[in-house]
């Protein structure tokens, strides 16, 4: 699946990095420790988050991550945001909490 | 090859600089992808470290055909207890660094888990000191 297809599938809305919109989609992680975040993703993984600030997004380019979702309805920062754009890494959002939303992308990453 | 990177204390917009720069390196070297993941994540969390811990820091970078050297000195607190330090989930980190996600106490464990050598050396109120070898074959 690529990110488009999570996007639509998912409703999330995109803040930012529409370049990566095609990215493949390996896996999710769930984690607000950047450190954790760090050790035990892989690339091409979901990343989901109530993080906003702009080090995220040195981790997830770092980490060749396919996109974030930022959780329950908040917004990154500005600088967050530009930082997606240059890396084209899409940074995502949606109302929902973690448990849902990760819920829902494991559903469908596993049919 | 040789590269230096000045790390600022305290400025998380700007912690990954040199990781980011050090990947870009790397590649255009055609190091094996899963060597160069090992190399940033130990490299990011040295810098965030220094942000997070010191007051200034200097990251130098050797590389040759065998191998990548990378020491980054810092001057600041230093680290009284190394042993300690090196223990998953132990922090000193700030309330305010915790909140960003920052200081759960995985930095150094991830440091040690994705090198070859490691070697810190600290001088309590002067400073500390990481090499970290990687060997790129």
């Amino acid at each position: 699946m690529k990110v488009r297809d999570m996007v639509q599938k998912l409703g999330l809305k995109v803040f930012s990095g529409e370049s990566g919109l095609e990215n493949e989609i390996a896996g999710g992680y769930v984690s607000d420790l950047l450190s954790d975040v760090m050790g035990n993703t892989d690339e091409n993984f979901v990343w989901m988050t109530l993080q906003t600030h702009k080090n995220i997004m040195a981790v997830a380019s770092l980490k060749e991550l396919a996109a974030i979702i930022i959780v329950k309805g908040l917004q990154p920062d500005e600088d967050t945001i530009a930082h997606s754009n240059e890396e084209g890494v899409p940074l995502l959002g949606t109302d929902m909490e973690t448990f849902e939303i990760s819920g829902k992308l494991y559903g469908f990453l596993n049919n | 090859m040789e590269f230096r990177y000045e790390v600022e204390g305290g400025n998380f917009s700007r912690a990954g600089h040199a990781s980011s720069a050090v990947k870009k390196i790397l590649k255009q070297l055609n190091v094996d992808n899963r060597i160069i993941k090992r190399i940033v994540v130990a490299l990011y969390e040295g810098e965030v470290n220094v942000v997070a811990h010191a007051h200034k820091g200097n990251i130098l970078v050797y590389i040759d055909e065998q191998k990548i050297n990378i020491k980054i000195e810092d001057e600041g607190p230093g680290i009284p207890d190394i042993d300690l330090a090196m223990q998953a989930g132990y922090s000193t980190a700030s309330a305010a660094v915790r909140e960003m996600g920052f200081g759960a106490g995985m930095g150094l464990p991830n440091i040690k888990k994705n090198t070859d050598e490691l070697k810190i050396a600290s001088d309590v109120g002067k400073g500390t000191t990481l090499e970290m070898i990687t060997y790129l074959q």
